[in-house]
C-alpha cells in the first residue's frame, strides 16, 4: 500500500508540527487549539489503522470535553495571554524537557515491549467487540471506572469550592 | 477504510467552498476600515475596561462533569451494540455503572455545583449586610 | 481516478448543494411561518411569495465590508467561521435519504446506497462532530476581544457540553433496538409494524408502524429538547440574547464571516430534525405506493418522505420559537443537568430492564 503509507507519514509530520507548536507558543489559548489539532490528527492516524471506535472516543472525549475543561480552566484562572516570565525560563524549559524526554522513552519502551511486535488483527466492528471485551474480561475495572470518575469530581469540587467565594466578587 | 472516503471528500470539498466564498467576499468587498469601525463594539462608544478574563469556577465544574457523562455515553454505546449477547449479565454490569454515574450526579447536585442562581443571591445579600454592620 | 472517487466527489457536491440552496429555503419558510404566527406578512418582495429574499441577504452579506476588529486575535478570529460551518456540511453525509438504488450503467449494474458514508460508528461520529461545534463559539467569544461576545461563547459552551451529555443519553435506548451505532441499520430497524403478544392488541397495534418514537417517546422526547438546545434555538438561544448580549458570540463578525456562522446554524437545524427523523421517526421509511405511481418514484418517496418528516420537525423548531420566551441561564442548566440527565438515565435502564424481559425472559429462568 504505497498511498497509504505516504498519507500516514503525512499525517504524522502534521501531528509533530502540530505538537510541537503546542509547547513553543506563548498565548495558551493558541496552545490549547494546536492540541485539538493534534488530537485530531491522531484520530486520523487511529482510523487510517481501521479502529473507528477509538478514534471517535477520542475526538468526543478529548476534543469535546477535555480541552472545553482546559479554555474554562484558562477562563476562569485570568491566564495571563503573551509572555510570562515566571514560566517561561531557562529552569522551567530544562525540566520541561526533562520531563518530556522520560515520558517519551517510558512510552516507547512499553510501546515496543509490551507487544513484542504481535499483530492482532480482529474480524467485525472495533465498538461490538469492545463492548463485549469490556463487559466481560474487563468487567471489574470497567465498574471501579465509575470509582474514579467519582473521586475525580470529589477532589475538583473541593479544590475549586475553596475559593470560590473570591473568584465570585468580581463575576461578570 | 472506503467507508471514510465521501467523509474526506466532503471535508475537502466544505472547506473548499468556505474559503471560496470568502475570497470572493473579500475582493468584492469593500474595505474602508476606520478605527471606529475596527473597535471592539460597545453601542457606538469606545469601551473603557478590557472584558473581564475571568468567569465563575461553575462553568468548569460542569466541564468536569461532562467529562464524567461523555465517558458513561461511550461504555453505554459500546455495551448497546452487544445488547442481545450479553444479556441480563449485561444490563446487570450496566445498572451498577448506571448507578454509580448517578451517584455522582446526585453528589455534586447536593454540593450545590448545579444551582446557578439561589447561592449566589444568598452570598450577595449576606454580604450587603456584613457591609451595613461595618 | 478510481470509481469510488468520483462517486464520492458528485456525493460531495450534491450535498453541498442540496444544504445551500435548503438553507435558503429553510430560513424564509421560518420568516413565513414566524410572521404568520404573529400576524405579519413577512418577506414577499423578492421573487414570488419572497422565496428569493434569503438570497438577496445572501448576495447583500457577500458584498459587505469584513471587519477585523482591532482586539482581535487574528488567527483564532478567522479560524471559527470555519470550524462552525465545515462540521455542519459532515453531519449531513451519515443521513440515510433511502435505500440503495441499483443502477444499470455501460452493461454493468453499481450499487449506489443513498446515503454519504454508511459509517458503523455513524452515532458517535453524530455526537463528535457537535462536540467541535462548540470550538466554534468559544474561539469566536474569545477571539474577538470585546466583552459581549466573550460572555456568550462562554455561555454558548456550557450550555452546548450540558444538552449534548443528555443528547448522547437519550440515543442509546435507540441503539438497544438497533445493535448498532450505523444510521443505515438504524433505519431498517424501524422497518415494519409493531407487534404484540396479546392478540386483541395486536389487531390494533399492527397498523403502526414500528418506529422507536412510540416506545422511546422519552428519549425522543429528551432527544428533541436537547437537539434545540444544542443548535442554541429559541428558547434556548442564550448565546445571542439581543437584550442582553447584543449578538453573543458573532458581535464582531460582519459581512460574509457573518454569512458563516448563519449558514452553520440552519445547516445545524436541518441536519438535527434530519438526523431526529432517522433516530425516531423512522427516515426514509414510509410507503412507497409501487405500482400505482410509476417506478421512478420508488426512488424518490423515500427522499420525500424524509423531506417531510425533516420540515415537520422543522416547523415544531420554528412553532417553539414563536411561542416560548427564553429561558434565565439558571433555569436552562437545571433543566439540562437536574431534570434531562437523570430522567435520560432513569429511562435507558427502564428500557433496557423491559427489552430484556422481552428479549430474554425473566433473569432467573
Amino acid at each position: 500500500m504505497e498511498i497509504f503509507e505516504i498519507v500516514t507519514y503525512f499525517v504524522l509530520l502534521l501531528l509533530v508540527s502540530t505538537a510541537v507548536r503546542v509547547v513553543t507558543t506563548s498565548n495558551v489559548i493558541h496552545a490549547a487549539i494546536s492540541l485539538v489539532f493534534t488530537l485530531a490528527l491522531t484520530s486520523v492516524l487511529f482510523l487510517l489503522l481501521s479502529t473507528e471506535f477509538v478514534a471517535l472516543v477520542l475526538v468526543l472525549v478529548y476534543i469535546g470535553a477535555v480541552i472545553v475543561l482546559f479554555l474554562f480552566g484558562i477562563m476562569i484562572t485570568r491566564a495571563p495571554l503573551g509572555k510570562n516570565a515566571e514560566l517561561d525560563n531557562d529552569k522551567n524549559k530544562k525540566l520541561g524537557a526533562a520531563i518530556a524526554g522520560s515520558i517519551f522513552f517510558l512510552f516507547s519502551y512499553i510501546l515496543v515491549n509490551g507487544f513484542d511486535g504481535e499483530v492482532i488483527i480482529t474480524s467485525g466492528s472495533s465498538t461490538e467487540l469492545l463492548g463485549e471485551i469490556l463487559l466481560s474480561r474487563f468487567v471489574f475495572p470497567f465498574e471501579l471506572v465509575s470509582f474514579v470518575l467519582l473521586a475525580a469530581l470529589i477532589g475538583g469540587i473541593t479544590l475549586a469550592r475553596k475559593d470560590e467565594a473570591l473568584i465570585d466578587e468580581d463575576q461578570v | 477504510m472506503t467507508d471514510w472516503l465521501p467523509v474526506l471528500v466532503m471535508f475537502v470539498v466544505a472547506v473548499g467552498f468556505a474559503l471560496a466564498s470568502l475570497g470572493a467576499s473579500y475582493l468584492l468587498s469593500p474595505k474602508k476600515a476606520t478605527p471606529e469601525k475596527l473597535a471592539p463594539y460597545e453601542c457606538g462608544i469606545f469601551p473603557e475596561v478590557e472584558p473581564s478574563q475571568r468567569f465563575p469556577v461553575k462553568f468548569y465544574m460542569v466541564a468536569m462533569l461532562y467529562i464524567v457523562f461523555d465517558i458513561e455515553i461511550i461504555f453505554l454505546f459500546a455495551w448497546a451494540t452487544r445488547f442481545n449477547d450479553l444479556g441480563w449479565y449485561g444490563i446487570l454490569a450496566i445498572s451498577i455503572f448506571t448507578f454509580f454515574v448517578l451517584e455522582t450526579l446526585y453528589y455534586v447536585w447536593k454540593k450545590g455545583v448545579l444551582d446557578w442562581n439561589i447561592p449566589r443571591r444568598e452570598r450577595y445579600l449576606k454580604q450587603d449586610l456584613t457591609k451595613e454592620a461595618a | 481516478m478510481s470509481i469510488e472517487l468520483i462517486i464520492s466527489l458528485v456525493k460531495a457536491n450534491i450535498v453541498l448543494a442540496v444544504l445551500l440552496t435548503n438553507t435558503i429555503l429553510l430560513i424564509w419558510f421560518e420568516r413565513k411561518v414566524v410572521a404568520g404566527m404573529q400576524s405579519r406578512v413577512g418577506p414577499d418582495r423578492a421573487g414570488p411569495f419572497g422565496i428569493l429574499q434569503t438570497l438577496a441577504d445572501a448576495i447583500k452579506l457577500l458584498l459587505k465590508e469584513q471587519i477585523l476588529p482591532s482586539k482581535a486575535d487574528r488567527a483564532m478570529y478567522l479560524l471559527a467561521p470555519l470550524i462552525a460551518l465545515v462540521p455542519s456540511f459532515l453531519i449531513f453525509m451519515i443521513i440515510p435519504l433511502g435505500p440503495d438504488i441499483t443502477v444499470e450503467w455501460q452493461n454493468a449494474l453499481y450499487t449506489i446506497p443513498l446515503v454519504g458514508a454508511d459509517l458503523n460508528v455513524g452515532v458517535l461520529y453524530f455526537l463528535a462532530l457537535s462536540s467541535i461545534a462548540v470550538y466554534s463559539v468559544v474561539l469566536a467569544g474569545w477571539s474577538s476581544g470585546s466583552k459581549y461576545p466573550l460572555l456568550g461563547g462562554v455561555r454558548a459552551s456550557a450550555q452546548m457540553i450540558s444538552y449534548e451529555a443528555a443528547m448522547g443519553l437519550a440515543l442509546v435506548p435507540v441503539i438497544l433496538y438497533s445493535g448498532s451505532l450505523s444510521l443505515v441499520d438504524i433505519v431498517n430497524s424501524q422497518s415494519g409494524n409493531l407487534s404484540s403478544s396479546i392478540p386483541i392488541l395486536n389487531t390494533i397495534v399492527s397498523f403502526i408502524p414500528k418506529w422507536n418514537i412510540f416506545p422511546q417517546f422519552v428519549a425522543f422526547g429528551i432527544f428533541f429538547i436537547a437537539a434545540v438546545a444544542e443548535v442554541n434555538r429559541a428558547p434556548f438561544d442564550l448565546v445571542e440574547a439581543e437584550q442582553e448580549l447584543v449578538g453573543g458570540f458573532h458581535t464582531e463578525y460582519s459581512g460574509f464571516r457573518f454569512a458563516m456562522f448563519f449558514l452553520a446554524e440552519y445547516i445545524n437545524m436541518f441536519n438535527m430534525c434530519a438526523i431526529t427523523a432517522t433516530f425516531f421517526l423512522g427516515g426514509w421509511l414510509g410507503p412507497t405506493f409501487e405500482g400505482i405511481l410509476p417506478p421512478i418514484f420508488s426512488v424518490i418517496m423515500p427522499i420525500i418522505w424524509l423531506g417531510v418528516k425533516t420540515f415537520l420537525l422543522l416547523f415544531v423548531f420554528v412553532w417553539i420559537r414563536a411561542t416560548l420566551p427564553r429561558l434565565r441561564y439558571d433555569q436552562l442548566m437545571e433543566l439540562g443537568w437536574k431534570r434531562m440527565i437523570p430522567l435520560s438515565l432513569v429511562w435507558l435502564i427502564l428500557s433496557a430492564i423491559v427489552l430484556g424481559l422481552r428479549e430474554f425472559g425473566l433473569p432467573w429462568s
